[in-house]
């Protein structure tokens, strides 16, 4: 068991205990698998400022903060304490591609030559991490809901809006990653 | 797995009101466009009750990082079709979520406290289109969707917290101009 949980996951172990997620949560109370809404709660926890769309029972919803705060645990005490050992999987033309632009270190899930602390008010660092923020929270609202709540939650329930949205995600991931963001690492 | 209401939660249930705010605003509506955000419970609990989403949240966490859903590297081989891995995940993960939610409706299966778990169809708007380009433009920046930006940072990532705020403000801004936006 113990050397189990220090190998990476492959993708037909990880999927299905995330399908899980969705079951697991409407048994414990009749939750809909979902994240990005923990943003909007924040927001109307925190700065609701009077907009309409920030003034409702927060507290209601408090389940999603408490699932978002065990989302950061998790991800902290495999980190700590069932690291995979192996060096991350990296496809041999993304790294080709990636030296191109200097990212060279592909130690960490997060590649520290792009995100870090000393980047992130040079041009490159603040595109990627504070325009790069700014537009999962505008868009995951704006679409209402991410990556969770539709593609998985939402086509789970077989729902044609999701299917949209989970569409239009892929297409404005395919514009950057391969027309706008080799630009951006140019810089 | 059943229980029955203590006196307690009867009387909470009782008392509890739908915020006014969201009720008298019938033209503006603020729970039913969204995907999620819709918690039809109308049992009340103590705080701690909320500990076990914690246990679920820990659970999806691990796997993310064990599966480097929350590799940024991940996510640029997906959109350049150099890997199967996110597309065996997602997929997979929507195969069981579909079947799981089959089951749940099929046998009429119930939550821990007895409830009949409930389902929101979605109704379209055109920001499914608009916010889901921008929403895959910013995903495919960051490596990261909302869950695995939490991740991230759990992993030792600090910086992604800025990213994290970053969106809360995005958030934000949309909840600001959402009056002006077309939908």
């Amino acid at each position: 068991m113990l050397e189990w949980l220090s190998q990476p996951w492959p993708w037909y172990v990880a999927g299905p205990l995330i399908g899980l997620i969705v079951p697991l949560l409407l048994i414990l109370g009749n939750k809909s698998f979902g994240i990005s809404s923990s943003m909007r709660h924040i927001c109307a926890a925190c700065a609701p400022a009077n907009v309409k769309f920030f003034k409702y029972d927060w507290k209601k919803e408090v389940w999603n903060l408490f699932f978002v705060v065990g989302l950061f645990l998790g991800a902290l005490l495999v980190t700590l304490f069932f690291p995979n050992p192996s060096p991350i999987s990296v496809h041999p033309s993304l790294a080709e591609e990636l030296a191109q632009y200097g990212i060279t270190d592909i130690s960490s899930l997060v590649p520290k030559q792009l995100f870090s602390w000393e980047n992130v008010l040079t041009l490159k660092g603040f595109l990627m991490m504070i325009v790069g923020g700014f537009l999962v929270g505008f868009g995951a609202r704006y679409a209402g809901g991410c990556t969770s709540g539709h593609a998985i939650m939402g086509l789970s329930t077989l729902q044609l809006p999701s299917l949209i949205a989970t569409v239009c995600f892929m297409v404005g991931g395919f514009l950057m990653a391969n027309f706008i963001l080799p630009l951006i690492l140019k810089l | 797995m059943m229980k029955p209401l203590t006196d307690e939660q009867k009387t909470n249930t009782q008392t509890f009101q739908e915020p006014q705010l969201v009720e008298t605003n019938p033209d503006f509506e603020v729970r039913s466009l969204d995907a999620i955000c819709v918690n039809e419970s109308h049992l009340q609990h103590k705080w701690y009750h909320n500990l076990k989403y914690v246990a679920a949240g820990m659970l999806l966490g691990i796997i993310f990082v064990k599966a480097e859903v929350v590799s940024w590297f991940r996510i640029q081989e997906m959109f350049r079709l150099q890997s199967f891995h996110m597309y065996g995940i997602i997929g997979s993960a929507v195969m069981v979520g579909a079947l799981s939610v089959w089951l749940i409706k099929r046998f009429n299966i119930k939550t821990i406290y007895g409830e009949t778990i409930e389902f929101h169809p979605k109704t379209f708007n055109k920001g499914q289109i608009i916010g889901g380009v921008l929403f895959g433009l910013g995903w495919a920046m960051t490596g990261a969707c909302p869950g695995p930006l939490y991740a991230q940072i759990g992993t030792g990532a600090t910086v992604i917290a800025i990213t994290l705020l970053s969106a809360i403000v995005g958030t934000w801004v949309y909840g600001y101009f959402r009056d002006k936006l077309p939908h």
